[in-house]
């Protein structure tokens, strides 16, 4: 029996090409190994991908007004918004129809909400609009734009149908320009009157403070990193203890203790009042500000900061410190020129989670941080769960992505993501 | 072997207790407000209605933001709330948008024990057919007596007199009665206070005058946040439900007293919300059956001083379960605290709360 065909080509026992053969055993190993991963790559596809995905998705998707006035949508396409003149009756015709199916079904609310997030006073126009219009007879009671001006004089006015044809579009750049401070208008995009600019200054806000987080919990967390990985192993196993056990504790635990802590008659100003530090009537305030977001996110953090240093800093051997000194170097300049540079991949991973983390941080600013010492994520929460104006906190959050994203770019541009170790 | 037979066997007996532990408990989901307002529903509905029918209740403390949560649970299809206690306005906004069931209160409710129908018995406080009214309660001021000198305050502008009584103030997260409060103190007369929040400028006369106060107030958006402060001696004073307050001078003894002027009245009742499978429907329904009967409504003023809604409730309120005071001197209709009073225009706050709360919020992030 020989293991070549005619062709030349080398066969396997069975008579198949070696080949084919191996790229057999092979797509099988490959297909074992998807499956071994399978579990994992799908719970990240259902529980990550689709819903991140979907929630992005939301950012430029607006087919709230061109689903519940249908009519109006296509009537408006002809008017042109620029001329300052009301439109014709047969786009009121148009709407009348539309807005008494939507009262019927109940869905006039969302459209009034939808356009309250462009134009102060719209929820109330299509309320009260949509309880007159329930009563109308579409055949017999034209022409309707008596009908609805006297309804609400909202609609007398220019300014309600320009802002309708502007956000009648099925997809929208709309919440991603309400997102930096801007609006969609009929002439293009506009800054926001000023009383409406707060988005810019929070995420200006939040990068800085967390960037302050983030240099506190590395002043705080390099000695007590350096003492883990340097006391005697019944002294540091202690302090790893210390270290862990807020860790451990509830995050709302931890910060309703700083609430304690740092309020007015807390127990910090209480000690300062009593040491004679602070006037009983001028004792500090500590929180509902952005000094208490501060105190209380560096505490929360700083376990993410001191670990991955500790881990960097178990592995540099004490020998290069006592080269450096038998070599004639001071105790500043060993640490300084030899230990440092050996720690900063420690920093680096440290810094990086810490920063992430806090620039997406939520409950405890909400709960301490008073008005001004509140992040952009409050404000996509509060879109979320209050205002429900999910397309505006789904651009909110993508840009917070992609800052994160650049960030992290950035990072690996000037440092080299290849230096963070987060272990061994 | 052995091991996949101890692995099956374990498998086996959690799924049978859990379906067994399914069967036997039935759940409903009630959301209400927390704090002493919850302890009087648990006392006064839940125990009672627990132990007559094995339903365990479990109670959801975000009444607070029910509007968006159910505005959420129905965009997300996936409704867990049974029965949810809200306001008289945000009763009527739900109903506008089908969020809440309308209600046959005659033939869904109970009637009152001299054979009254619920609807004549409720009166004018079913102020949407979605809407069944349990209480009559206020916003009103409550303050430190430690912290206001020798001239505690008479008059609700108190809150706006940063330099007679220094300190911080809680105010409510929320345009809801400080709209009301800030055009009341700017000079505005009660009758022009709701056509005015309809405008612009009005809204913003108010948003101005809170502007005054802006920095010295801690907002609450739970109803135990103002109670809490007070009791810290964190706040000078703060505005909240007037049974929370009770509970704190009352229950607690601390040194705090009411202001009762210029309290805002408002209703608090039950709606249910459209979309419940028909068994769950039933369920809330029975509850909500029992919850609101007289006997009932009168209980749960023997826990907090809040009114019953029925008028066959009202000579049945007694002295409080525990502490024995007579409950009538502490209700916010009494005529010693109503001196000066405003009722909160519902129908102008469903109508006007998604425009006035979105200019309100973006002026306190400002």
């Amino acid at each position: 029996m020989s293991y070549t065909n005619e062709d030349g080509a080398m066969l396997t026992a069975d008579g198949q090409p070696l080949k084919r053969s191996l790229a057999t055993a092979l797509r099988r190993q490959k297909i074992r190994a998807l499956l071994l991963i399978s579990p994992l790559l799908i719970f990240v596809l259902i529980t990550f991908l689709f819903p991140i995905g979907s929630m992005l998705f939301r950012s430029v998707e607006n087919h709230i007004v061109a689903e519940i006035l249908p009519d109006t949508v296509v009537a408006l396409a002809t008017w042109d918004g620029k001329s300052g003149e009301l439109p014709d009756e047969s786009i009121y015709a148009a709407f009348a129809g539309d807005i008494q199916r939507a009262a019927i079904t109940k869905s006039h609310t969302r459209v009034g909400l939808r356009l309250n997030y462009e134009k102060s006073g719209s929820a109330s126009l299509f309320k009260k609009t949509a309880r007159q219009a329930k009563k109308w007879d579409l055949e017999t009671d034209a022409p309707f734009k008596e009908k609805l001006i006297a309804a609400h004089k909202g609609w007398g006015e220019v300014e309600i149908w320009q802002t309708l044809k502007t956000h009648s579009s099925r997809y929208t750049a709309g919440y991603f320009l309400n997102a930096v401070d801007m609006r969609k208008t009929q002439d293009g995009p506009e800054f926001q009157p000023e009383n409406r600019q707060i988005l810019i200054k929070l995420f200006q806000r939040t990068l800085i403070m967390s960037l302050l987080i983030t240099l506190a919990c590395i002043t705080l967390g390099y000695p007590v990193a350096w003492l883990l990985a340097n006391l005697p192993r019944r002294q540091s196993n202690l302090l790893m203890i210390l270290v862990l056990l807020p860790f451990w504790t509830s995050l709302l635990v931890r910060t309703s203790a700083w609430k304690v802590m740092l309020q007015q008659q807390g127990v910090i100003n209480d000690i300062l009042v009593a040491l004679g530090m602070v006037e009983e009537t001028g004792r500090l305030i500590m929180i509902n500000n952005q000094f208490g977001t501060i105190v209380a996110m560096t505490h929360i953090l700083l376990p993410f900061m001191i670990l991955p240093m500790y881990s960097v800093m178990q592995t540099i051997q004490p020998t290069y410190l006592q080269a450096a000194k038998s070599l004639g170097a001071t105790n500043w300049t060993a640490f300084w020129r030899v230990y440092f540079p050996q720690s900063v991949p420690g920093i680096g991973a440290g810094s990086i989670l810490v920063f992430i983390l806090s620039i997406g941080y939520y409950i405890t600013p909400e709960i301490v941080g008073g008005n001004k010492g509140v992040f952009i994520s409050n404000r996509i929460a509060y879109h979320i769960f209050q205002s429900m104006n999910w397309g505006l906190a789904a651009a909110l959050g993508t840009i917070l992505l992609a800052i994160v994203l650049i960030l992290y770019w950035a990072y690996d541009k000037v440092v080299g993501i290849d230096n963070v170790k987060l272990g061994g | 072997m052995k091991f996949t037979k101890t692995v099956l066997v374990t498998v086996a007996l959690s799924l049978s207790t859990g379906l067994a532990s399914a069967g036997a408990h039935e759940e409903m989901t009630i959301v209400s407000w927390g704090g002493a307002y919850s302890k009087s529903q648990l006392k006064a509905y839940h125990e009672p209605y627990t132990a007559m029918t094995g339903v365990t209740i479990i109670n959801d403390e975000s009444a607070g933001t029910a509007v968006a949560k159910l505005r959420a649970m129905k965009e997300a299809g996936n409704l867990t709330w049974d029965v949810v206690d809200v306001e008289a306005g945000p009763a009527m906004q739900l109903c506008d948008e089908g969020l809440a069931m309308e209600i046959d209160h005659d033939t869904m409710l109970a009637a009152a024990p001299d054979g009254t129908p619920a609807s004549e018995d409720f009166g004018s406080f079913i102020v949407s057919p979605c809407f069944i009214p349990q209480i009559v309660y206020s916003y009103t001021v409550g303050y430190r007596n430690d912290m206001v000198g020798s001239t505690p305050p008479t008059s609700i502008c108190a809150i706006f007199d940063t330099e007679t009584y220094p300190g911080k103030r809680s105010l409510k997260k929320g345009a809801l009665s400080n709209m009301e409060w800030a055009l009341l103190c700017d000079g505005v007369a009660k009758a022009d206070i709701y056509p005015m929040l309809e405008t612009a400028e009005g809204q913003d006369q108010a948003l101005a005058k809170l502007d005054t106060i802006k920095d010295d107030v801690i907002w609450w958006s739970a109803g135990a946040d103002t109670p809490q402060l007070l009791a810290d001696g964190e706040v000078v004073m703060g505005s909240t439900f007037n049974g929370r307050l009770f509970a704190l001078i009352e229950e607690q003894k601390q040194p705090v007293s009411m202001l009762w002027d210029g309290q805002i009245y408002d209703l608090d009742g039950w709606i249910i919300p459209t979309g419940l499978s028909p068994e769950r429907q039933a369920r809330a329904l029975d509850y909500v059956k029992f919850a609101t009967d007289t006997q009932r409504l009168a209980d749960q003023s023997k826990w907090i001083s809040y009114g019953p809604t029925r008028a066959s409730s009202a000579p049945l309120v007694d002295k409080h379960a525990e502490l024995g005071i007579a409950m009538a001197p502490h209700m916010p209709t009494d005529p010693a605290n109503s001196n000066n009073t405003f009722l909160m225009n519902y129908a102008f706050w469903a109508d006007y709360k998604d425009d006035v709360e979105s200019k309100f919020q973006a002026w306190l992030a400002k």
